[in-house]
């Protein structure tokens, strides 16, 4: 026990005497306070689930669950989810193999190109799709869809991953007798694991908690369902029952991720030039293979939505469609994101601080919370402040507090895995030099720990408003009213039907992801500058 | 400036006990040198003289004010100390004169302070750099730079020197105590290193597994170890069995006088010499000794000899050191230490 706070019992209650002035007993530091607020928020929804299944009572929410429809749900969900997070492993390990270990042309031009679908929000792409006609609109269109929009959530780690990994050990595996294809999996493959594993994970959570573009392509998931029992039907007991396999289904997902974040530190170990790797040569047709590869998957992940959007885009304009709105959702979507994307760092940073710092089980365990609710779909997250704040704080429903905190409990881990990364850099001793010369905890946290983390919180904001930006359920549920942001009104047109009236929202927000996506793929790309 | 005294101090982490009741007595103004072997506790009990943790049981006072027992804490910017830690651990962010200033009170003449004290580490012209512009040395005297400039009582140096090459390390320790002395301010030393002990301090304290073994002058802790432990950790030794008579003892290497802090010893003992006690000669007046290996090390030659039954390993002069096979005799100079067996 060596954090200020678990030794505090040891204090006395006497005062302390006054021969000493100067003493003062040990407080509370403000760390350990200042992190249980993200924990308290981050509980919320367990809350809920908790609450309602005790209201409901046990038999009526497994009655809920025992109906044809629960089962659909769930064939579906897996289905999806399974199909896109192997599609995505397939793609992403192959691109990044290709730009990374082949003499492909243009390698640095496909090495950036190949995470450029990330500017098309999921549920933008489907847009896209859906507008051409039905063909798409059924869960293989949607495994296909998302597959396009998501693959970069493993490619880019994966590159980052066989950039960094020492060609030593393919070269000592071959030297033992071990072809190319043994080689691949037996020496380069288990190091890629905790990369590739941790970008499979993401696309997988993520498919759970996906829902503005399978709406669009009209497949029913945990989600959707969850949803439209609510919007609807105004049933939130089957909203709430729902609920609970949703959480039990991301719960695997978060627990494995949270593992594997464990290992990825181990990963990153080594130091020193790492050596140029031998670059597997395409001649002839597989080279022509690999570049019609690379032009299709390029055509349909970005040629294809880009195209679409547009056709739109010209045919809204020709039909002389008002603009009107445009401005205010611009402007509702960066007020959101980036007020969604501050309070999630404060939030962030002392749980953070907490967990590098003291190596109390208590600090761990509140560190890794977030983790465990992470995957918890904007849905769920909603639904939970729907309720309680209706019922203790009836004041703040429909107010912005509302859906920040909604963003602050989605985006914690996100904001913490970017943070972490900054605060470990800083050695502790810099603290205790600080204090050493005289600066109390918190002026030492303003003058020393905040500059040196600022171009990890600034990563992190951009990160973090990328995805509130697109975020699309807990907006469509929280926001208040007569606001509007770019993804709501992308979601009202669609729903109706109106595609070339969604066009222009749709164009803003994949122009507004450009440049967060640029920060993002360069330093995954090149963690070093 | 500072005299401190600590009693009773204990630490654990966990279930492991780290500290196991030290005490210690530093008069003001003198340089004490904690030694032992990496995990002995005495970065440990740097950092609870420092405040930078709690104690479990015992106390720390400074000229008599308790600062830090179970149930009273002052938080370390309100002891008074500077701190140098082993990296230095420059902030990043700012410049050398940045980082020097700020512990320094604003409003105060700082620009005075900031050229004594850069005047003072010799880093006059640097103040403009940033710590990543800076050679490992210079980033050291920036550390201590930084922690003199408000006129600390009391010094914590936190092995300050490790990261650098063994050279330089001695010769910036030297001057840097040097430089300490000059102001006055009371000095913790912590090191793992004898040479670098024994040529600052006033007072070395020798620890192992949580306890202070021995706390005495260099000369002393070298030359009467308290025990068979405290001497493996100050440096080379020889140990060999003896038979004690009062103020002389018996052994494989003659009649040999003991040291008052022996006291009068009787029976059975355990002898323990340094090396460099023993000197050969290539004639017979000693005990008759044979080389049976040489090592070649530049500027000296260490030397495996067999002298009265036993191996003994000298450092010799190069140019002194006698060939393999050469027969020849020991004798052993000085006083030496013993414990009973």
């Amino acid at each position: 026990m060596d954090s200020p706070a678990a030794s505090l019992p040891l204090s006395s209650s006497a005062p302390p005497p006054a021969a000493a002035p100067r003493h003062r007993r040990r407080r509370l530091s403000w760390l350990p306070l200042a992190a249980l607020v993200p924990v308290l928020l981050i509980s919320l929804p367990l809350v809920y689930v908790a609450v309602r299944t005790a209201q409901a009572g046990l038999a009526d929410v497994l009655a809920e669950l025992l109906r044809l429809r629960t089962l659909q749900l769930l064939i579906n969900t897996v289905a999806l989810g399974a199909g896109v997070t192997l599609l995505t492993i397939g793609i992403g390990l192959g691109v990044a193999w290709c730009v990374e270990r082949t003499d492909l042309p243009l390698r640095n031009f496909w090495r950036v190109a190949a995470a450029l679908p990330l500017v098309l929000p999921a549920f933008v792409a489907s847009y896209a799709w859906a507008s051409i006609g039905t063909l798409f609109q059924n869960l293989g269109g949607a495994i296909m869809v998302l597959t396009l929009t998501s693959y970069p959530l493993v490619y880019l780690p994966v590159a980052a991953a066989l950039r960094s990994t020492d060609p030593g050990f393919e070269d000592i595996s071959r030297s033992l007798g071990a072809g190319p294809w043994q080689t691949f999996r037996r020496a380069l493959l288990p190091q890629l694991m905790p990369a590739l594993g941790g970008g499979a994970l993401l696309v997988l959570t993520h498919m759970f908690a996906e829902f503005g573009a399978l709406a669009f392509l009209r497949v029913q998931t945990f989600t959707t369902a969850i949803f439209e029992s609510y919007e609807l039907h105004f049933d939130s007991a089957t909203a709430a029952a729902l609920s609970i396999v949703l959480m039990l289904l991301c719960l695997p997902a978060a627990w494995l991720e949270m593992r594997l974040r464990g290992q990825r530190r181990i990963a990153h170990v080594g130091r020193g030039a790492v050596r140029q790797p031998h670059l597997v040569r395409l001649r002839g047709w597989r080279l022509a293979g690999v570049l019609a590869a690379f032009a299709l998957l390029g055509a349909l992940s970005l040629g294809m939505p880009l195209g679409t959007l547009g056709y739109w885009l010209l045919t809204g304009s020709s039909a002389g469609g008002g603009h009107e709105a445009l401005w205010p959702a611009i402007r509702g979507s960066i007020t959101f994101a980036t007020s969604g994307a501050l309070l999630t760092s404060v939030l962030a940073i002392p749980l953070v601080l907490l967990a590098v710092r003291q190596r109390s089980k208590w600090a761990q365990a509140a560190e890794r919370l977030p983790y465990i609710v992470h995957g918890l779909p904007g849905v769920v997250v909603a639904l939970a402040l729907v309720f309680l704040s209706l019922r203790l704080v009836p004041g703040i429903y429909q107010s912005l507090l509302v859906l920040l905190i909604a963003y602050a409990i989605l985006y914690l881990p996100l904001a913490q895995s970017s943070l972490r990364g900054s605060i470990e850099l800083l050695p502790p001793q810099i603290e205790n030099v600080a204090r050493s010369l005289g600066k109390r905890p918190l002026q030492v946290f303003f003058s020393i720990v905040l500059p040196n983390i600022a171009p990890g919180i600034a990563a992190a904001l951009a990160l973090m408003a990328l995805q509130m930006v697109r975020e699309l359920t807990a907006t469509l549920m929280l926001a208040p009213t007569g606001t509007m942001t770019l993804a709501t009104e992308v979601w009202s047109y669609t729903n109706d039907g109106e595609y070339a009236a969604a066009a222009p929202f749709a164009a803003m927000l994949v122009v507004l992801s450009i440049a967060p996506v640029w920060v993002f793929a360069r330093r995954m790309l090149h963690p070093t500058r | 400036m500072s005299q401190v005294t600590a009693h009773g101090l204990r630490k654990a982490y966990g279930a492991t006990e780290i500290l196991r009741g030290v005490d210690l007595r530093l008069a003001s103004g003198s340089v004490l040198a904690l030694l032992g072997p990496s995990g002995c506790g005495k970065t440990t009990l740097l950092r609870l003289i420092a405040g930078f943790e709690p104690v479990d049981a015992g106390s720390i006072a400074f000229d008599g004010t308790v600062v830090a027992s179970p149930s009273r804490f002052m938080p370390p910017e309100r002891r008074s100390i500077g701190y140098v830690p082993q990296e230095g651990a420059l902030f990043p962010h700012l410049t050398v004169e940045e980082n020097i200033r700020y512990g320094l009170a604003r409003g105060s003449d700082w620009r005075q302070r900031l050229q004594e004290v850069l005047a003072l580490t010799g880093l006059t012209g640097l103040g403009e750099r940033y710590p990543h512009e800076l050679s490992g040395g210079q980033q050291q005297r920036v550390a201590l730079a930084r922690a003199l400039a408000p006129k600390p009582s009391l010094m914590l140096l936190d092995e300050p020197f490790n990261a650098l090459d063994l050279d330089l390390r001695h010769n910036l320790c030297e001057e840097v105590v040097q430089i300490l002395r000059g102001t006055g301010a009371t000095t913790i030393l912590v090191t793992h290193d004898p040479v670098e002990a024994f040529s600052t301090a006033d007072q070395v304290a020798v620890m192992q597994n949580g306890h202070i073994r021995q706390c005495a002058s260099p000369e002393e802790v070298y030359w009467c170890p308290a025990d068979a432990t405290v001497a493996r950790l100050t440096g080379s030794t020889i140990f060999l069995p003896g038979e004690a008579r009062g103020t002389t003892l018996q052994c494989a290497l003659g009649s040999l006088p003991l040291h008052e802090k022996a006291g009068t010893l009787q029976a059975a003992v355990q002898v323990m010499l340094r090396p460099e006690q023993v000197c050969w000669s290539d004639g017979t007046d000693g005990v008759a000794a044979q080389v049976l290996h040489r090592s070649f090390r530049g500027d000296h030659t260490v030397v495996s000899l067999q002298a009265g039954g036993l191996p003994l390993r000298l450092r010799m002069p190069t140019l002194q050191a006698p060939a393999h096979d050469t027969q020849g005799s020991v004798r052993v100079q000085g006083r030496c230490m013993a414990w009973p067996a």
